[in-house]
């Protein structure tokens, strides 16, 4: 009860931080946004990144064909707005994304911006082009993208193998900015030039990095801000207390444990803070290629002995969200509603029942009170991933599985993943979408890269396709809860909880919104502005 | 005397060249490269990409050619590139060691300044409360890790000022700039303040009790004379001996404290270059710090013969 009177709370706060930023009077010119980062990003080049660590700083550099409303938390199909695109068109086969472009938008080094960069961009995204990316992690998202053609200065076409309405939920996250033709990826790495609101200055290693206001920013008037200054602050408790004395005018976003937040309204009652979904989820990958996981009724087992209000409890102190893959309503769109969730095994409310049905399967397989399986649990070195392991562990051993935690360096966590030397893992997946393509296809199709755990399913992969052609949503959604819940009672990834973490400014900054179903696209900034 | 300097000169070079082989490899020992974690980042890994990327960094090479080419660079002052920020490792290395350096000199400054004249004060009081007092402050900061220290210091300075001496980089005053550096020092200087305390007091205890104290002091010098000219002169050698040994050690204490106030200096640049396997920043840093350590074991050796006339170094 508890728990939910804290939800209702942290929801009233929502209301009330939006409303905040809703009712602010008019906007001022000026100032400079000082912000901690809580990491020092591998490079500047979002394309080549897989961390919001990249998106926050660098996402106001940028400009996307299309973009999720800035002010509306929840990314949805209805919050796509144009960006360097004015308009799109679907051909009537679906197969065919047309985008009208906009004109008369310049690089920051003065350069047009023409239909020829956003081929450039996608045909580096598919690794079409001369010059390669250093890393691509997204490319799997233009896996049904045939090829991009120009048609003129300013349009361009997606060509695509079959429909795929979810292109445009994915041209519109903050990971598929447009890049410009005449700038090497490597150059973008270390000063990336876009058409965004403000310019890049410089990226200290380590240290800080800069943005300046760009005064010929296509959208007039726009940004209100002179410059953004991310200082970078690897210790938390170090960066929160500067936060708290003021150094600075916001906390890094959603890197504020629910713990922590009252901590800082505790030392700074005035800060606005805001606590919304990260849409990553904490999860098992289990090794199914070996023993003993390769039994299913193991699998099984272990899927039921999970108290995932347990986790959340003591984790969240009552506040992240039980769901399968899709991040679960209201703040997700796609994941599956609590009455159909809670007929998959390992969710219903009565835990004891399922364990006990879980300590029936692990004796079909040979154990019991007198024979414990025992397991290594491995997971990587940071509090979000040990934290929950070792809840894990204490849970398992309800059903005659003696876990022992594996701890692992961040070197050495994917090639030990890769290799499958493990038993069971504990792991945290970010959705940069909330859209079901981009978690199935990622995350459990055959082959894919990031399916850690090998599963595959063709009759599932063939659900995959049906759902992902279907351009009516209401239609869809039914396609995916069926999918969703098929992937939950196979074990594929189990997952645990859906994490949410806090976000606060302090009072005079104004016009920011904190997405609630995605950390990775909100951060372009051109309207933020300081009221003082 | 000048043979002496020549051999310690030459063993210097014959120990640094050690160094460098074992860094060298025991970076090479550590599980995982640049490239892994890259792709560990990334969550995914195409081999294709992996082994180009391999390549364009040079980590593919043969363990042999690439210290060679390693040392070889060295040698000509071409420290290689960053493998993370893609700038050459100097540009990277360079702005930040004279921020450590003055972050470690106030450091020892600190430990020397509060440890010597406590331990003086200390020894010479003996058995009083006072000595008992200088006792318990040095045991504490023996005691309290040099982070733990900080993360009070901050918290303190928020609660009680709200304010935050967390390093700035543009201070307007020369008091801003002093505090940017004095109050981190001061947290990692404690513990050694505290160990030179110590020494010093024992020292002094020692040197108190000869017989040719007792004869200055028959012989009518002032308390003063005695304890700071006869009894510390012969009691330092073994409290600068420390503090040669603990401006190595400092290093360690100064990743913490540079994390913990947010100092972009050389220690805690090195811990995230470690993270990310940047071997050219690792291997030239620490090769660095190397030599540093290297060149004040040297000079503690040569400020022995200044001190104690006892001592001479002979062919």
């Amino acid at each position: 009860m508890r728990s939910v009177w804290a939800l209702a709370a942290m929801a009233a706060l929502s209301v009330l931080t939006a409303s905040t930023a809703t009712l602010a009077g008019e906007p001022k010119q000026g100032g400079t946004l000082r912000m901690y980062h809580r990491d020092s990003p591998a490079n500047a080049s979002i394309l080549e990144g897989a961390t919001y660590s990249v998106n926050v700083p660098f996402m106001g550099v940028f400009n996307n064909l299309v973009i999720y409303d800035q002010h509306i938390a929840q990314n949805s199909p209805d919050t796509l707005r144009p960006e360097l695109a004015e308009s799109w068109s679907w051909s009537s086969d679906n197969k065919k994304l047309t985008f009208k472009l906009r004109q008369g938008v310049k690089w920051h080094d003065g350069k047009p911006f023409t239909s020829a960069d956003v081929k450039c961009s996608f045909d580096l995204l598919m690794g079409k082009s001369q010059q390669k990316l250093r890393q691509n992690p997204r490319k799997a998202w233009y896996s049904e993208v045939n090829e991009v053609t120009t048609n003129g200065e300013f349009e361009v076409t997606f060509d695509l193998k079959r429909p795929q309405p979810s292109l445009l939920a994915m041209l519109a996250s903050g990971y598929t900015p447009v890049y410009p033709c005449h700038v090497s990826p490597a150059d973008m790495r270390t000063h990336p030039i876009g058409t965004g609101p403000f310019k890049f200055v410089e990226f200290k290693a380590n240290e800080s990095i800069k943005l300046t206001r760009n005064p010929d920013y296509w959208k007039k008037g726009l940004p209100y801000l002179d410059g953004i200054e991310y200082t970078i602050i690897t210790n938390r408790s170090t960066a929160i207390l500067a936060f708290v004395a003021g150094k600075f005018d916001m906390t890094f976003p959603t890197h504020i444990t629910i713990p922590l937040l009252k901590d800082i309204k505790s030392q700074a009652p005035n800060a606005v803070c805001a606590v919304e979904p990260t849409n990553v989820s904490t999860n098992i990958i289990v090794n199914s290629t070996s023993p003993p996981f390769d039994n299913i009724d193991i699998r099984r087992a272990m899927a039921l002995a999970l108290d995932r209000k347990a986790f959340v409890d003591i984790l969240f102190e009552g506040q992240a969200d039980i769901g399968g893959t899709m991040l679960p309503p209201p703040q997700g769109i796609w994941g599956m509603p609590k009455d159909k969730l809670e007929t998959i095994p390992g969710y219903g409310r009565d835990i004891n029942a399922n364990r006990e049905q879980a300590k029936k399967l692990m004796q079909k397989a040979g154990y019991g009170p007198d024979k414990h399986l025992a397991v290594k649990v491995s997971t990587r070195n940071i509090a979000e991933y040990r934290d929950p392991a070792v809840i894990l562990i204490d849970q398992l051993k309800t059903i005659y599985i003696d876990g022992e935690l594996d701890v692992v360096e961040t070197a050495n966590w994917f090639p030990k993943v890769a290799r499958k030397d493990y038993m069971l893992g504990l792991n945290l997946t970010g959705n940069s979408v909330d859209d079901p393509d981009q978690s199935f296809y990622e995350n459990y199709s055959c082959g894919s890269e990031r399916n850690y755990t090998n599963y595959c399913n063709k009759e599932i992969e063939k659900l995959f396709d049906v759902q992902s052609q279907e351009t009516d949503a209401s239609k869809r959604k039914p396609l995916v809860w069926d999918i969703d819940k098929k992937l939950q009672e196979d074990v594929a990834r189990p997952i645990i909880f859906h994490a949410r973490a806090g976000t606060c400014w302090q009072p005079y900054v104004k016009g920011v919104t904190i997405m609630s179903n995605s950390s990775y696209n909100g951060f372009r900034y051109e309207d933020v502005w300081l009221d003082k | 005397m000048f043979a002496y300097l020549v051999r310690r000169l030459f063993l210097m070079l014959v120990t640094l060249f050690g160094i460098s082989i074992v860094i060298f490899f025991l970076l090479r020992i550590v599980p995982g490269n640049i490239v892994d974690i890259l792709f560990a980042a990334a969550g995914y890994v195409d081999p294709a990409d992996k082994a180009d990327l391999e390549k364009q960094l040079g980590i593919d090479q043969p363990l042999i050619a690439q210290y060679l080419q390693w040392i070889g660079g060295l040698l000509r002052g071409d420290l290689g590139y960053s493998y993370v920020s893609e700038k050459p490792a100097l540009q990277e290395i360079l702005p930040r060691i004279p921020i450590t350096a003055r972050l470690a000199g106030l450091a020892l400054l600190f430990s020397a300044s509060i440890g010597i004249p406590l331990g003086v004060i200390s020894a010479v009081k003996q058995g009083t409360k006072l000595d008992y007092a200088l006792r318990v402050v040095s045991l504490s900061g023996l005691s309290l890790p040099s982070f733990w220290l900080g993360l009070l210091i901050l918290t303190a300075s928020v609660a009680m000022f709200g304010q935050m001496p967390i390093f700035n980089p543009n201070p307007k005053t020369w008091l801003e700039a002093f505090t940017t550096y004095a109050v981190p020092a001061a947290a990692v200087g404690f513990r050694s303040a505290a160990l030179t305390m110590r020494i010093t007091r024992s020292s002094m205890l020692e040197v108190l009790r000869q017989d040719y104290i007792r004869t200055a002091r028959a012989k009518g010098a002032s308390d003063a004379a005695v304890n700071y000219h006869h009894a510390l002169k012969n009691a330092i050698l073994p409290v600068i001996t420390v503090i040669g040994i603990e401006a190595a050690f400092l290093i360690g204490g100064l990743i913490v404290t540079e994390t913990v106030f947010n100092i972009p200096g050389v220690a805690r640049f090195l811990v995230e270059a470690i993270r990310w396997r940047d071997y050219p920043i690792v291997q030239n840093l620490v090769m660095f710090i190397a030599v540093v350590v290297v060149f004040a074991n040297f000079t503690v050796d040569m400020l022995y013969a200044v001190f104690d006339p006892r001592i001479r170094y002979t062919d």
